[in-house]
């Protein structure tokens, strides 16, 4: 059942995105995690005639991405244990003579929640701009997550101001109603 | 001081990015007294903003997924 085929010359236009943000969420340095994006292009080349067509290019090229991220792990912590490692129990003077007990983690804290929660949000949302029409979800990526002025926008596409608000306006109420299935 | 749906969804879409002015907003609060599919247009649009704003999303810049093409091209 071969009804996926990899296109390899549409991978930055169609998956660096995606790609990108999945590698920044779990690896928070995006140089680093840029440099995978590009290593897993030139792992799914190489790997090419293995492709068997079951999964989506998307997927197939984020299974890769997850081996990347994870041999990155393994490679920084292969480095542990050669660097000294100090504990002091007490290393700031203001908490001094402090209980332990006062020290541990704030059971009642949901930052971890807040963070797992918006990464899959992002994830979610970026499936939906990639649903977007091409010019669409361009207009919309270069003024919502880079904050472009509408007058650099227009400037940069060659188009007038009311064609991009009614671009912005098609994309955001698309968004609403992919993320409404999607998310909520 | 009416304005009709078409004006205040533009409006709307304009205040997400901070672009409208003082009474722009104004015609689109008092627009929304009186439409309620407008106001509801308006709190959901509200919404995908902040979630857009919640998830972080970062994209690469042109220029490097230019290079990352040319790169990639070498290869094929």
């Amino acid at each position: 059942m071969a009804a996926h085929e990899l296109h390899p010359e549409n991978w930055v236009d169609l998956y660096a995105d995606y790609l990108f943000n999945y590698a920044v969420a779990r690896i928070s340095d995006a140089e680093i995690a840029k440099d995978l994006v590009q290593e897993t292009f030139y792992a799914g080349l190489n790997s090419a005639k293995n492709y068997k067509g079951d999964a989506a290019e998307r997927t197939w090229l984020v299974a890769i991405l997850k081996r990347k991220v994870i041999d990155h792990y393994r490679k920084i912590n292969s480095k542990k244990g050669k660097a000294e490692v100090r504990i002091s129990y007490n290393s700031d003077a203001e908490s001094e003579g402090d209980w332990l007990e006062e020290q541990v983690a704030d059971p009642f804290s949901q930052d971890g929640d807040y963070i797992l929660e918006n990464e899959e949000l992002g994830m979610a949302l970026q499936e939906c701009i990639s649903k977007l029409p091409k010019k669409q979800s361009q207009v919309f990526t270069m003024k919502t997550m880079q904050g472009m002025s509408t007058e650099d926008i227009c400037n940069e596409l060659d188009i007038n101001p009311s064609n991009l608000w009614v671009m912005i306006h098609r994309a955001r109420t698309a968004l609403m109603g992919c993320l409404n299935e999607n998310w909520f | 001081m009416k304005i009709t749906c078409e004006e205040a969804s533009h409006i709307c879409d304009k205040s997400q990015y901070k672009e409208a002015s003082f009474w722009e907003i104004l015609k689109l609060r008092l627009h929304n007294l009186y439409c309620k599919a407008c106001a509801r247009h308006t709190k959901r649009n509200q919404t995908l903003t902040s979630l857009c704003n919640r998830a972080n999303l970062r994209v690469l810049s042109d220029s490097e997924k230019e290079t990352m093409k040319q790169d990639l091209e070498e290869k094929l």
